[in-house]
């Protein structure tokens, strides 16, 4: 039998949830105070997710970056991977928030998307006015 | 000189929402003067998701929430100057600003709203012994450099202060590579929320010290490491606790205060708790026509919250120019609002129920952690009402709503009293 600590993050109450499992089966859940404490815990502790901000690599653009998310929240173990994939994903400018920056990350099914906009830089390079 | 019903001093959140409230309230000429080169403030750098989930139930990051209003604001055809840093403002509201094109040039107000932000506390402030290397920097300073300028400050990383901006940052570090070595926090509790507490520390596996601070940072050039150590109840170091950190970087993450340079230059009433102005029940400084919300009037820790406040403001600015308002500023019955024990302060300070709209909502901050316990609102020596609360800490703003037919019942009324009691 193993037990897992967590902290349920769906109010400023913050109880600490232990979730005891055998294997893969959850045994029991305590510590919360509602009903919403013990949702949490149990998707946290069979099925972790997150929504993942970063940011991407612009050329030709007004930013050097544009901040980018996946659409959906992927699985917790993905983060890294997902991360990792989109440091060699390069995008050129403009980018207006929604565009599809990478399809399928992380073999998760789910896209990144633009979170930001970048216009065209005037000139290649050198400074720009307003 | 060119003359402006209402003129906004920052285009953030906070500006661009009273922008448009002022609009939708009849006002034609209105000017938003932003000092950066795009609007939507400290939005645009907060590239992590969960605001907007009370305004547009949906979990936006910072630069999506920003461009929601940026899309009104144009739509709206708002005037707005970028690169334009205001300088100075009169009691008269003539406004001095300057940008590359048209120079110095000064604009006549109807009425001004102030929504200059807030900045972050600066590193002399904190008091730490020894040199000052390279590889010290504010949390939002890295956050800036990182999400916008697409360049990593550090690889080695201590952090001190466990602010949202501090938990956001060591998240944002550990994804781009670097190693975050501990969060060191002065108090016993943090004033981060707790989901930043989980997703952007437990999920890493980063160590957060509470009860802990810097004692010492090594390194002429560069920081080469620093030293943390356990404090106790009076923050006072304690000997023997002293645990040596190697990293390249350190990053301050110890508090925001408003941006009220302009503010004092005017000679508006400043309220020492918040750092922002005194405000009246319309969010009125106490210069006449005047206006503020956002985080120049206090610190916010949620975006929604200061989408609602600034609209409030662009309301009451639109009021004042439309001279639809019955009481000039500091005239007519202004009732006292105080923070009583427990409670740091309120925003607003005063009320006056003749300007008053069918309600109020009062925002304050609690002055420590509190369990099981209530929020009293007391009229002179009569409490009208009494909420429970399972938890409150300093890091989360709490607020009331007062009614002005409840108000209006009270004509003696001199004195609201905000405070925490035991249930
Ligand atoms: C790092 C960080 C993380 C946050 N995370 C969250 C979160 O997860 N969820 C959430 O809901 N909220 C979050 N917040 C809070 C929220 O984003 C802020 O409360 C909100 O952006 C404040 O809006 P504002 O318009 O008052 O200030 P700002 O966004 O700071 O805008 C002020 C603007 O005024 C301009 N300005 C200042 N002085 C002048 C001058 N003299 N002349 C011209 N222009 C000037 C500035 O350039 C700036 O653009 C966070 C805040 C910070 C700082
Ligand atoms: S279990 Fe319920 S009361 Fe406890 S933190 Fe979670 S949501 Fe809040």
């Amino acid at each position: 039998m193993e037990t897992k600590n967590l902290t349920c993050i769906n109010c400023p109450m913050g109880c600490s949830i232990t979730v005891e499992l055998d294997k893969d089966k959850i045994i029991s859940v305590t510590g919360n105070t509602c009903k919403r404490g013990e949702d949490y815990a149990r998707k946290e502790v069979t099925d972790p997710t997150r929504i993942v901000t970063t940011t991407v690599r612009v050329t030709g653009g007004r930013s050097a970056v544009v901040p980018v998310k996946t659409r959906q929240d992927i699985p917790k173990e993905k983060i890294f991977d997902c991360v990792r994939e989109l440091k060699n994903v390069q995008v050129k400018a403009p980018i207006r928030i929604g565009d599809v920056i990478a399809a399928d990350i992380a073999q998760t099914g789910v896209d990144v998307v633009a979170a930001g906009s970048v216009e065209e830089c005037a000139a290649a390079a050198g400074s720009i006015e307003e | 000189m060119r003359e402006y019903d209402i003129v906004i001093i920052g285009g953030g959140p906070a500006g661009l929402a009273a922008a448009v409230s002022a609009r939708e309230n009849g006002i034609e000429s209105i000017l938003i003067l932003e000092r950066d080169d795009r609007l939507g403030g400290i939005l645009n750098q907060c590239i992590h998701n969960g605001f907007g989930l009370h305004t547009f139930q949906e979990e936006l990051t910072g630069p999506e929430y920003a461009d929601r209003y940026i899309r009104q604001a144009k739509q709206l055809e708002i005037e707005y100057k970028l690169n334009t840093m205001v300088m100075d403002i009169r009691p008269d509201r003539t406004v001095t600003a300057m940008n590359k094109t048209d120079g110095v040039f000064t604009i006549r107000a109807g009425a001004v709203i102030l929504a200059m932000g807030c900045r972050e506390r600066a590193r002399g402030a904190l008091n730490i012994p020894g040199y000052r290397p390279a590889g010290i920097f504010s949390a939002g300073t890295a956050q800036r450099l990182v999400n916008i300028e697409g360049y990593m400050p550090g690889r080695e990383v201590v952090i001190l202060g466990s602010g949202d901006i501090g938990l956001i940052m060591a998240r944002r570090m550990t994804l781009e590579g670097a190693h975050v070595k501990a969060v060191a926090e002065l108090m016993p509790y943090s004033g981060g929320l707790k989901r930043n507490i989980v997703q952007c520390l437990d999920d890493y596996g980063i160590p957060l010290k509470l009860s802990h601070t810097v004692v010492d940072i090594k390194g002429r050039e560069r920081v080469e490491g620093v030293t943390l150590a356990e404090v106790d109840q009076n923050s006072k170091p304690i000997p023997g606790t002293e645990e040596d950190y190697p990293c390249d970087t350190l990053l301050l993450s110890v508090g925001l205060i408003p941006e009220n340079e302009l503010s004092r230059g005017m000679g508006a009433v400043m309220d020492p708790a918040t750092s922002g102005p005194k405000v009246n029940e319309s969010l009125e400084t106490s210069i006449d026509g005047v206006f503020a919300c956002g985080n120049v009037l206090h610190v916010h820790d949620l975006v929604d919250h200061v989408s609602k406040e600034a609209a409030a403001a662009g309301r009451n600015a639109a009021a004042y120019v439309k001279g639809s308002r019955t009481v000039k500023n500091g005239g007519g019955k202004a009732i006292l609002l105080t923070a009583a024990s427990g409670v740091r302060y309120t925003v607003p300070s005063t009320v006056r129920p003749e300007q008053m709209e069918d309600s109020l909502t009062v925002r304050f901050r609690v002055d420590n952690v509190y369990r099981g316990r209530c929020i009293s609102v007391y009229f002179d020596q009569e409490r009208v009402s009494r909420r429970k609360r399972p938890v409150m800490a300093p890091g989360e703003m709490e607020e009331i709503v007062l009614t002005k037919e409840q108000i209006l019942g009270c004509p003696e009324l001199e004195t609201i009293r905000i405070t925490v009691e035991d249930e």
